[in-house]
């Protein structure tokens, strides 16, 4: 199964599992990975998708690397100017969401002229 | 869990066939009409994600200007290491997305009738009204300042745009070996690094351009507001012996003819002079009634960026009263429009309100033209002090200025222009 396919399953599994009250406890609120990801975009894009390179696009990026990243920058194992006191701000329950969210996103180029 | 092509398909229509039952109660036309006072970065990202999460709600924007342009960053252009033309946007990527932009000035606010007046003679009706004002100038207490042609000469420059170009004319005019007298008023004020970066800003320039120039530094506070072991470093560093930094030093008037910044005790004579006097909620949302304390700031409700003392009218960025910690920002701005962009969504369409909204800070301060430091804090919303609180143990500050940060500072920038505008 290609990653665009994997990533429009689990979409819809996503939406059916709203649609159908059955969503885990965790989404219980059907915006709260979004309402998290949104903290990142003021930096990272509109939906991560980044303007330029620095900060970087993490639309689209696996879930697992993500979440990885995230925990890195947490426990001061990966250097960062910034990440590594943002991340501090987030649980592990969060960083779920977030990395979930962004994995689900197509990659895309910013609008343009921004 | 793994499906099939074929299963994949039955689940997304069952999801469609759903879903569209569930627009059926909508009635099919507007889920509502939401207004939004100000296409700052607060009304713009506001504006922006309430149509982009929810394109059945009617979104107009008023503003007065014709364009964007952005605070952060302009303290970049008194001093030549940027362009206005960098930090302007224009508003095509709002209406783009199907918000109606009017250009004209929002008069008067009626809550009851929900309607907004125009200067233009045209009335608005709202559902919901998100007012992201910003700040006004507050000059009752500067006597020689409170008048427009006074207020022509002795610029704050504390909005970017046609008076960031007249004080950099004013600082290019300025002879060397002139005096640039700065005043920064009692916190809170717009952006707390701000006035610091803009002394390293006029600094760099004048070591570049005019090397026997001074500044003199008239802070009311008791010390440097923000970052203040990183730009006393710097101006120890890098500008040894061109900052003369008084804290304590609260304007009590100003001699404009005589170019004289005057303080509680002594005067203090300048070629230049900027005062950013204090600031306070911006009129329209004095008029409304929207202000709560010290006849200054709009306290809202912090899960709905919802106005403490009118239902209905939401408040955003540098006008409402901060939480603690919480500084006025376009980071803080971005962040409460996006939080209250979903709050309102939700009451319209009579769903739960996220009760446990993340704000995130970043402010970036340029130190010279490519050396950059940052604070950053992470806030989240306590049900039982009912307030957004930081969160301890995130957060921090640079350990030097960098050429990186400079980098993602500039990215930070046109990533915060298109994600509240385009």
């Amino acid at each position: 199964m290609n990653t665009q396919w994997r990533a429009a399953y689990s979409v819809a599994a996503f939406a059916v599992a709203i649609l159908a009250g059955t969503a885990p406890a965790q989404a219980q609120d059907p915006n709260a990975a979004r309402a998290l990801a949104a903290t990142c975009f003021t930096c990272h894009g509109t939906e991560g998708r980044s303007v330029g390179d620095v900060p970087p696009s993490i639309a689209g990026r696996e879930k697992a690397v993500l979440l990885q990243l995230l925990k890195d920058f947490r426990d001061g194992k990966r250097p960062a100017t910034i990440m590594h006191q943002q991340a501090k701000g987030y649980t592990d329950a969060q960083f779920e969401f977030i990395a979930g969210y962004f994995a689900n996103v197509k990659p895309a180029p910013a609008r343009a002229g921004y | 869990m793994t499906f099939s092509r074929r299963e994949f398909m039955q689940w997304t229509a069952a999801a469609g066939a759903t879903a569209l039952a569930g627009c059926a109660t909508t009635g099919g036309g507007s889920a509502g009409r939401v207004v939004v006072i100000g296409a700052g970065i607060g009304g713009g990202t506001a504006a922006k994600y309430i149509k982009m999460w929810s394109p059945d709600i009617d979104v107009t924007v008023v503003e007065r200007e014709s364009g964007f342009i952005s605070c952060p960053i302009s303290n970049l252009v008194l001093a030549g290491n940027a362009n206005i033309s960098d930090i302007s946007r224009d508003y095509s990527g709002l209406s783009n997305r199907g918000i109606k932009v009017v250009r004209d000035d929002a008069v008067a606010i009626d809550p009851a009738a929900k309607t907004v007046r125009l200067a233009g003679g045209s009335t608005l009706n709202y559902d919901r009204l998100i007012v992201s004002p910003g700040v006004d100038m507050v000059y009752d207490t500067i006597l020689g300042l409170n008048n427009p042609a006074a207020q022509a000469q002795v610029l704050h420059a504390w909005k970017a745009g046609p008076q960031t170009l007249a004080l950099k004319k004013q600082l290019e005019s300025m002879h060397d070996g002139g005096v640039f007298v700065f005043h920064i008023p009692l916190a809170p004020y717009r952006c707390p690094p701000g006035p610091y970066e803009r002394v390293c800003q006029i600094a760099d320039y004048f070591k570049r351009a005019k090397p026997k120039s001074k500044i003199i530094v008239l802070d009311s506070n008791p010390d440097i507001v923000s970052k203040a072991g990183l730009f006393r470093a710097v101006w120890n560093g890098q500008y040894k012996g061109m900052i003369d930094y008084r804290p304590n030093s609260e304007i009590a008037d100003v001699d404009v003819k005589g170019m004289t910044i005057k303080l509680q005790f002594g005067d203090v004579k300048g070629d230049v002079l900027n005062v950013v006097p204090p600031q306070r909620a911006a009129d329209i949302a004095r008029n409304a009634g929207l202000i709560t304390a010290n006849n200054r700031w709009c306290g809202v409700d912090w899960l709905t960026n919802e106005s403490i003392k009118v239902p209905g009218i939401h408040v955003l960025g540098d006008a409402t009263l901060s939480a603690a910690l919480m500084p006025k920002s376009a980071s803080m701005a971005n962040q409460h429009a996006k939080i209250c962009a979903a709050a309102v969504i939700a009451l319209i369409k009579g769903q739960p309100v996220n009760q446990q909204p993340m704000m995130m800070n970043t402010c970036y301060s340029f130190v010279d033209a490519k050396n950059v430091i940052h604070v950053t804090s992470v806030h989240q919303y306590s049900a039982t002090e009912k307030t957004m609180i930081a969160v301890k143990g995130a957060g921090g500050l640079s350990d030097k200025p960098s050429e990186l940060e400079g980098m993602y500072a500039w990215g930070w920038a046109r990533n915060i222009w298109a994600d509240s505008l385009s």
